[in-house]
């Protein structure tokens, strides 16, 4: 295969227990031609002891013996597939147990998710639920799978009946692009090859749709936002005074000869270099790592942010988020945590509970103050020092927190800047 | 299109560089585990790009299980030297001979799970707080389920089902005393983007992954090399062939292929017409459904 200039696409699958997500990503793996031999191999072993007719696709994802023993997911798996057109990363995320947890994890970093929903079922609270993560998590594009659709006949009705459904309840949120398509994993219609039982259907596949995608245009290139990772000092002749300020670029596009100012100091100078890697580039832009020099000598370390001296972020020492408990223990009222944002770290304090919201309703609960495993509720945080920021409608990137128990060292909560 | 999005290639280069240089922002005393593979000779490479124009800021920590390939060991040391960096390496011969661990016996005895003990051994006597591997989440079911940064407690243990959730681009590498983490830059690659990167970079590899004609045994389905630690046993016998290896481990279980092909083009058009998997030729994953798992949950690799 020749290199190209293929773009690399990554999602997310949502569905509750017996919805057939395994089966889907078996699938898309198998139709393909993303299996091996030798897991082929071993999975019709497994199918045939397990007394199954042909080859259970589900097997193919799975992962650890607890799972393969029990039959279920247990923390987000990721799959890999390369098509012609485009490389896909699959976070397979499990429908029951810490459904929240690891959907919010997977979705934290896909452009697409797909959800599915069964053809008999229609939609149900799961759907509700993996629906309002998908859009909290801001994830731009949305794909729809019914499933099953050979349980109910092929049936045309019975599709645009659960369009109909979905459209109810998500108008309540927000989501930009939202995609319908009738599917049945198991025998393959609509996934990779076209139905030939449903005519009535003249979109794409799954596969198509998500080949199709136009994602470059999800990442925010306007505001130009660039956290120092590290501050690169080379002790060699060569590169004497050389002070290169490295990271990955979040969003826009930096040029030399930019003037920009470097956060929260709020000095201001003009860029002179940017390097990607040993390559000199003139300019560079969000997702990219470089490392930059300024002409300026002035004092820049790790988790200060270098902007466009006309469009900054906030800085804001209280502000608002709406967070998801991820830990077992719940939250401690007026604990101190430790904040990550960009490559900033400070401590933090969850100061007030404003309301928690009934992921199956979208209710909000303006009583309830506790916060466990799988809530989510918009909270004002307080930090011992100012961050930059900015809303994670805007910027995924500078809009996203996780916080740290500071006695078990564990990431306990991910937060969405309001 | 807009001109300014990466291709997938070099978003995975970004992504790689970016953890990269989160573990040498994050741990004090973080190293490369190099086995002389492709996948930790590309994760030193791309540590190379990370921290240009400074030198890498990483030892190079290689476990020796002592049934070595020759070029390997070549291959390691001239790196070692053009890079400037420092080498370490935990010896498993050293660990036998101290009674740490003892020779496994029988037909298919390797030296393979004896490497656990020497890689922690080694990781606390260096006080290493974060050792960088090459692995992917696409080589094995275990490994699927890796995180970016992904913690060991202090018996080195992995502990899969309570992991720390990993969102965004937030990494986090907090930790106590005597636990230390695994980071995994190349995640996300598959064989298929490590040999197109290779390809595009033109990153020197060893000899063995090229084909050439070697003196060796059929076992256990792929070709064997013939070696001062093979035991010839009944009924086999020394072949010459043409051969390549897709993996390099321990000499005595990793197993190459009939190959033709001798430069970087023909390897990944050889790659993309593969119907096995590379680690379908070792017979260190072949032992059970779960052996990487219950090796990983150990503290392998």
């Amino acid at each position: 295969m020749e290199i190209n200039n293929n773009q690399l696409l990554r999602f997310t699958t949502a569905g509750s227990v017996d919805d057939g997500k395994s089966t889907l990503i078996g699938r898309l793996l198998f139709d393909s031609k993303s299996i091996f031999e030798d897991q082929l191999e071993s999975v019709s072993n497994t199918s045939a002891k397990k007394g199954h007719d042909g080859v259970d696709l589900a097997l193919f994802t799975d992962g650890l013996k607890d799972e393969r023993e029990q039959g279920i997911t247990i923390d987000v798996a990721y799959r890999y597939f390369t098509t012609p057109k485009r490389k896909f990363i699959i976070a397979d995320t499990p429908g029951h147990i810490q459904y929240t947890r690891n959907m919010v994890t997977g979705a934290s970093t896909a452009n697409a998710a797909v959800i599915l929903i069964d053809a008999r079922h229609g939609v149900i609270e799961q759907t509700k639920r993996h629906s309002f993560i998908a859009s909290l998590l801001n994830i731009p594009h949305l794909i729809v799978c019914i499933n099953k659709m050979d349980l109910v006949d092929y049936s045309e009705e019975v599709y645009n009946n659960i369009i109909g459904q979905f459209e109810e309840f998500s108008s309540k949120l927000l989501m930009k692009d939202v995609r319908f398509i009738p599917i049945s994993a198991l025998l393959g219609d609509n996934v990779v090859n076209r139905s030939k039982n449903m005519d009535w259907y003249q979109e794409g596949t799954l596969l198509s749709t998500l080949e199709k995608l136009h994602i470059s245009s999800d990442i925010n290139k306007i505001d130009a936002r660039f956290a120092v990772q590290t501050v690169l000092r080379p002790q060699n002749e060569d590169f004497r005074d050389y002070r290169g300020y490295a990271g990955r670029i979040a969003s826009g596009i930096y040029r030399v000869g930019d003037e920009v100012a470097v956060l929260p100091s709020g000095f201001q100078s003009k860029i002179k270099s940017i390097n990607a890697g040993e390559k000199e580039v003139k300019e560079a832009y969000a997702p990219m790592s470089v490392s930059i020099t300024l002409e300026d000598d002035i004092d820049v370390s790790r988790g200060n942010m270098i902007v466009k001296q006309n469009n900054q972020p906030e800085q804001e020492q209280e502000f608002d988020v709406m967070l998801c408990w991820l830990n077992n223990d719940p939250i401690k009222p007026r604990a101190k945590y430790t904040i990550m944002h960009t490559s900033n770290e400070e401590r933090a304090m969850v100061k007030e509970v404003v309301y928690k919201m009934n992921i199956n309703t979208f209710e909000r609960d303006s009583e309830d103050a506790t916060l466990e495993m799988n809530d989510i509720a918009r909270v004002k945080i307080r930090t011992t020092r100012r961050l930059m920021l900015d809303s994670y409608r805007d910027n995924r990137n500078t809009g996203s927190i996780i916080l740290i128990d500071e006695n078990t060292n564990e990431t306990v909560a991910a937060g969405m800047i309001i | 299109m807009s001109k300014y999005y990466l291709n997938y290639l070099d978003e995975l280069e970004s992504e790689a560089i970016y953890i990269l240089r989160e573990v040498w922002a994050q741990f004090e005393n973080p190293v490369i585990l190099f086995s002389g593979g492709k996948d930790s000779i590309l994760v030193t490479h791309l540590a190379k790009k990370a921290f240009y124009p400074s030198k890498i800021p990483f030892a190079l920590m290689h476990v020796d299980t002592g049934h070595n390939f020759p070029e390997t060991i070549q291959f390691r040391n001239d790196l070692v030297e053009k890079l400037g960096v420092k080498l370490i390496v935990g010896s498993v011969q050293d660990s036998i001979d101290q009674g740490r661990v003892a020779e496994e016996k029988g037909k298919n005895a390797t030296r393979n799970a004896l490497q656990i003990t020497t890689l922690l051994d080694a990781i606390e006597t260096n006080k290493v707080d974060c050792a960088i591997g090459g692995g992917r989440r696409d080589e094995e079911k275990a490994r699927a389920k890796e995180r970016f940064f992904s913690h060991r407690d202090d018996f080195g243990q992995w502990d899969p089902k309570n992991q720390r959730p990993e969102l965004w681009n937030l990494l986090n590498g907090k930790h106590f005393e005597g636990e230390h983490f695994r980071a995994f830059p190349i995640s996300n690659w598959t064989e298929m983007d490590v040999w197109n990167y290779i390809k595009r970079e033109n990153i020197s590899i060893p000899s063995l992954y090229y084909a050439h004609e070697r003196e060796v045994v059929f076992r256990s389905n792929s070709w064997i090399p013939v070696s001062e630690y093979l035991k010839l046993e009944e009924g086999e016998k020394v072949e010459k062939k043409k051969i390549r290896f897709r993996t390099l481990g321990d000499i005595t279980i990793t197993g190459g292929i009939e190959s033709d092909a001798d430069t970087l083009e023909k390897i990944a058009l050889e790659v993309s017409a593969m119907r096995k998997t590379e680690r379908g030729d070792r017979s260190d994953d072949k032992r059970s459904e779960t052996a990487m798992e219950d090796r990983k949950k150990q503290g392998y690799f």
